[in-house]
């Protein structure tokens, strides 16, 4: 692990007044101050704002208040997240300056937590992408080899995290959004239960998958997080009606006598490399006390194309109320259509656009029942595979990326080599099931290696349960 | 075979889509006011305005009020889905419309129209309203031709029950029936104020034509309808302008048509590029909406007595044709009741309900007049004490006092029905006053009578009861 | 090439999208989406007939809310993020007249 303060540390030692909000800030704003020209994990730095909160925190915690269980900490947060009065671009031309009027739920909790903002995240242009190179503001840079990707499409967060920039920082996951970024970049990353944590406030890409989650470099930072974010949220019908769950206190209770599935057929792709540090992840449950458990997932080979048929489709729709109309960039003409089709076609890059457009495709008049329609039904398929592997393991294990970090460049000549990236952390999204990533060594280059935990729905005390014990055996 | 209006042999088909507004505080899917006439957006939330991360959730009530309607149209209560219907608009937010598609909340109902016409209910919907577009420069606020446009979106979200019926309508008169029972039910469940002119209720006709005993024919949509009788106007044009096509061997371009009120007629809207390809899915960020037995039951038992139970309660109960337009009329005021408590005073309902037909217009629902002095002002009719003409002056009285004791005013006017025997007498007068007169009558022109009866009336200083000496005439004449 | 998508279909689907791309990028596109489609037939040969179709991860019912007012955005921070504005409301160019 990191040589950097965590999350919960820092949480108590403000919370007791060993330590002040704003020293903890100065600290992290000087790293920022030093490497991030070089990484650029940040589309917005908020010192300002963020010197203000801390100074405020420290002046209630010296009235004896009680400001939440992230008191101090600096959190950053993916620039698809609504943030009010502060730009949230989504990484995109179209969204260039755009000031949301409302926070994201999300964002309120962390506030009610008394966490500290200091900026937000670059990321793939409205989170399409793996690499972050999608972003119309540049690309971020892995922090541990700057001549390699961070991930994506939250790749900001991510390198933020394994920069010291921030102490925890959240992403989403649509497809492995959140989990791949963690696993090049070494840190923690958490996919929770769909609808566990609420997306208003998010912007959307695919709404049937979407989901926010942590990045942190210790288990117990993304427990702690994740507690706080999760919860029921009356503005979101899609969140379960249900408290969020208890996290941090499952962290000690090890791995006897639970069952950790191997997938027996697994999608091939996976790097020599990454898979001997996911067989080692096996030997150290093992050594534990868990048994491990063959199980069969005959349709997670058809994944990755019901994903790419589904969320473009959902972000086709998701993405048409950008037209230039209430907000945003316009650019001007003298019809309506052509003001639509011209704002959109500069405002959207081409990962964007190509979405946009197969997912149109996908769902129109005389297509719908052989692309859109056809994946609802591999999805279906997906997760009755899930259902009857759950029924004989608490979780599984499989890589979280094919490959380490690799270089800029080595996957833009074809689109499909990029969605190759998410063969193993689709099939989370479409059932609707958490998964984690849990640094586990490192892999070729010396970077490091993820190894991807997955759990059923409402699973999260067993992959958190997994997570410790890899932690502290990696 | 129907009198449709139109030339022989062709048969009128139509459907109506009618749209209505519900009466709910808030909107749809957000807890903006759901308000007509505020200041241009000042009703609106991120969903509302379709920003970025925005959610919509289902307002509770405008699912108990759409559920009200589907029940008082006979419709089942299924477990319904959302759906999104996307096309670039710039009063749609989101450039998506949530609506239901495949699986609405009512279907399978039907209406009633007085008269007994029955009109099957297809489905009826939820789904949000848009925004409002202004259009300026150019000719007459018209979109062809403008220059810019300002767009609202207050309205933007408010909820909208979408009726669609079948295409059982077969006359220009039964659509404007349709229309009216239909403002009528949504009334009186309290689910709208369905006012045509002001925009809470819209409807669009899908008109037909073809040869008895044919296939159905092509239809047009027919739209901007503002008013029933514009609907009445515009069915009637399409239907001709239909057949005006197919008898000089043209055929029908299935489209939508605009109604122009100014010229009478109606006009295609200008050819689309591509037909709009709405791209249906199910709407990710809502779940299912089914509600359970007793919240439809609840719904069901709390209804009102609907219009056309209370004009066949009312028929019943004065012995009047139930599609009168006496019962139409009272049933519509409201005063169904009233004529009810008359009749428990112990009044004749037949009579009360002529008085309250034709003079009781400006009352409202509760009208003024103690329901047991009307009463008593019938039974003094009944029993031949007061004759139609002196009941009226009373009445006349009463209205202006608010009450009264009938038998009292009317003998302060010096009123009193005459005795038959006293009316015999005069009747004599009168045939003796009018002989030619009288030889017609008996010989068989009715017309003859009116001017009996005049010359008898005045001899008895309008005292004597018209009907009896009718009666007597005819009795006299042998008929 | 498999020739699942041609160039037309894409520039079909552009048009559908309100997207104004070039003619030289109809053809990039094509190649790519045509790419991507082909490695996607994986899925058409399965025999799904008998498969419910999956659209939402956590099945919920009946997700309600009361009907009542929440506050409303401020006009003012609303019209100032919108690209054109005037008496209140947003401005925009004139249609075509194709979705009245």
């Amino acid at each position: 692990m990191s040589n950097f303060s965590t999350a919960t540390s820092i949480a108590s030692n403000v919370a007791t007044g060993s330590q002040s909000a704003a020293s903890v800030v100065e600290e992290h704003l000087q790293r920022i101050g030093q490497r991030e020209e070089e990484v650029h994990a940040f589309n917005l730095v908020t010192s300002a704002e963020a010197r203000e909160r801390a100074a405020d925190l420290d002046a209630r915690i010296a009235r004896g208040e009680n400001v939440g269980p992230l008191a101090g900490v600096p959190i950053a947060l993916k620039d698809n997240m609504c943030t009010r009065g502060i730009p949230t671009t989504c990484s995109s031309k179209i969204l260039e300056g755009w000031k949301p009027p409302y926070n994201a739920t999300v964002v309120d909790k962390l506030f009610a937590a008394g966490a500290v903002f200091v900026g937000k995240t670059n990321l793939d242009e409205f989170a399409m992408g793996s690499s972050t190179e999608n972003s119309a503001f540049g690309p971020t840079r892995n922090p541990l080899d700057t001549s390699r990707v961070p991930g994506g499409s939250s790749g900001g967060s991510a390198a933020a995290v394994a920069a010291g920039f921030a102490a925890v920082s959240l992403g989403s996951d649509t497809g492995g959004s959140i989990r791949q970024p963690a696993a090049l970049c070494g840190v923690v990353g958490v996919k929770p239960t769909y609808g566990l944590v609420s997306r208003y406030g998010l912007v959307a890409f695919a709404s049937s998958l979407d989901q926010i989650g942590p990045f942190s470099h210790s288990v117990a930072d993304a427990a702690l997080l994740t507690e706080v974010i999760a919860g029921h949220d009356p503005m979101d019908s899609t969140s379960i009606p249900k408290p969020a769950p208890s996290l941090v206190s499952v962290l000690g209770r090890g791995v006897e006598g639970m069952r950790i599935g191997r997938v027996a057929d697994l999608p091939e792709g996976a790097d020599a490399d990454v898979l001997a540090r996911l067989d080692a992840a096996f030997v150290a449950l093992e050594k534990a006390g868990a048994t491990i458990v063959d199980v069969k997932l005959p349709s997670l080979s058809y994944a990755l194309t019901a994903y790419y048929l589904i969320a473009p489709a959902e972000a086709s729709s998701n993405l048409a109320r950008y037209d230039g109309v209430r907000y945003g960039n316009r650019v001007a003409a003298n019809d309506m259509n052509n003001m639509y089709a011209d704002t959109r076609a500069a405002g959207f890059g081409d990962e964007v656009k190509r979405r946009i457009m197969l997912g149109t495709y996908a769902l129109s008049a005389g297509y719908y029942d052989a692309y859109y329609g056809k994946a609802l039904k591999v999805r279906r398929l997906i997760s009755n595979d899930f259902a009857a592997a759950y029924a004989n393991a608490d979780v599984i294990l499989t890589p979280t990326s094919p490959t380490v970090a690799f270089p800029f460049g080595a996957k833009t000549d074809d689109p499909l080599t990029m969605y190759l990236c998410d063969i193993f952390t689709i099939p989370t999204n479409l059932a609707g099931h958490p998964a984690m990533s849990v640094p586990f060594g490192a892999g070729q280059a010396n970077m490091p290696v993820g190894v991807q935990i997955l759990a059923p729905t409402l699973g999260e005390e067993a992959m958190f349960k997994v997570a410790a014990v890899l932690e502290s055996a990696a | 075979m129907i009198d449709n209006g139109l030339p022989e042999g062709w048969e009128l088909v139509v459907g109506l889509e009618v749209h209505v507004e519900l009466a709910t505080k808030t909107k749809l899917f957000s807890g903006s006011p759901n308000r007509f006439g505020d200041e241009p957006n000042t009703n609106i939330d991120p969903v509302t305005l379709g920003l970025p991360g925005a959610l919509p959730v289902l307002n509770e009530h405008a699912v108990e009020l759409a559920m009200r309607i589907g029940l008082a149209l006979n419709c089942t209560v299924k477990p319904s889905t959302f759906h999104r219907k996307n096309y670039f608009y710039p009063d749609l937010s989101k450039a998506y419309q949530i609506t239901q598609y495949d699986e609405p909340l009512n279907v399978d109902g039907f209406l009633m129209l007085p008269g007994g016409v029955r009109i099957g209910v297809e489905r009826a919907h939820m789904e949000e309203d848009t925004g409002k577009s202004t259009h300026f420069g150019g000719a007459g606020g018209r979109i062809h031709g403008s220059d810019y446009s300002l767009i609202d979106f207050n309205r933007a979200g408010v909820p909208l029950v979408e009726i669609v019926s079948h295409p059982d309508v077969r006359t220009a008169e039964q659509a404007r029936q349709y229309v009216n029972e239909l403002r009528a039910i949504l009334v009186a469940v309290g689910a709208s104020d369905a006012k045509m002119e002001e925009g809470s209720m819209r409807c669009d006709a899908n008109v037909s034509v073809r040869k008895y005993g044919a296939a159905l024919g092509t239809r047009c949509e027919i739209k901007n309808v503002n008013s029933v009788r514009s609907l009445g106007k515009a069915i009637e044009y399409e239907a001709r302008r239909q057949i005006d096509v197919l008898e000089t061997g043209g055929t029908i371009r299935q489209e939508t048509r605009h109604w122009d009120e100014t010229d009478g007629r109606t006009h295609t809207l200008r050819a689309k590029v591509d037909a709009n390809d709405y791209r249906y899915f199910l709407e990710p960020d809502l779940v299912m909406l089914a509600p359970d037995a007793e919240w439809v039951e609840r719904v069901r038992a709390a209804l009102p007595v609907l219009p056309a139970a209370r004009r066949a309660n009312l028929a019943a109960l004065t012995g009047a044709e139930e599609d009168s337009e006496a019962i139409a009329v009272v049933v519509e005021r409201g005063q169904d009741t009233y004529i009810e408590e008359v009749k428990n005073s112990g009044g004749d309902p037949g009579r009360a309900l002529v008085w309250v037909q034709q003079s009781f217009a400006e009352e409202g629902n509760a009208p003024r007049l103690p329901a047991k002095d009307l009463a008593a002002l019938t039974v003094l009719e009944r029993d031949g004490k007061l004759t139609a003409t002196q009941a009226k002056t009373v009445l006349g009285d009463m209205l202006v006092a608010g009450g009264g004791d009938p038998a009292a005013i009317a003998a302060s006017k010096g009123f009193e029905a005459l005795d038959t025997s006293v009316i015999e007498g005069f009747v004599d007068e009168g045939i003796a006053a009018q002989p030619d007169a009288w030889a017609k009558y008996c010989a068989g022109e009715e017309k003859a009578m009116g001017a009996l009866v005049g010359t008898i009336m005045k001899l008895s200083k309008g005292k004597a009861d018209g009907k009896v000496v009718t009666a007597i005439l005819q009795q006299r004449r042998g008929s | 090439m498999s020739e699942r998508l041609s160039a037309a279909d894409v520039a079909k689907v552009a048009r559908m999208a309100r997207l104004n791309i070039s003619a030289a990028d109809v053809k990039r596109y094509t190649q790519q989406l045509d790419g991507m489609l082909d490695h996607f037939a994986d899925i058409d040969n399965l025999q799904l007939a008998d498969v419910q179709p999956m659209t939402q991860p956590f099945p919920l019912v009946n997700v309600l809310r009361a009907d009542v007012e929440q506050p409303c955005l401020d006009r003012e921070e609303v019209l100032s993020a919108a690209p054109a504005a005037e008496q209140g409301r947003f401005r925009v160019p004139p249609s075509g007249g194709e979705d009245e």
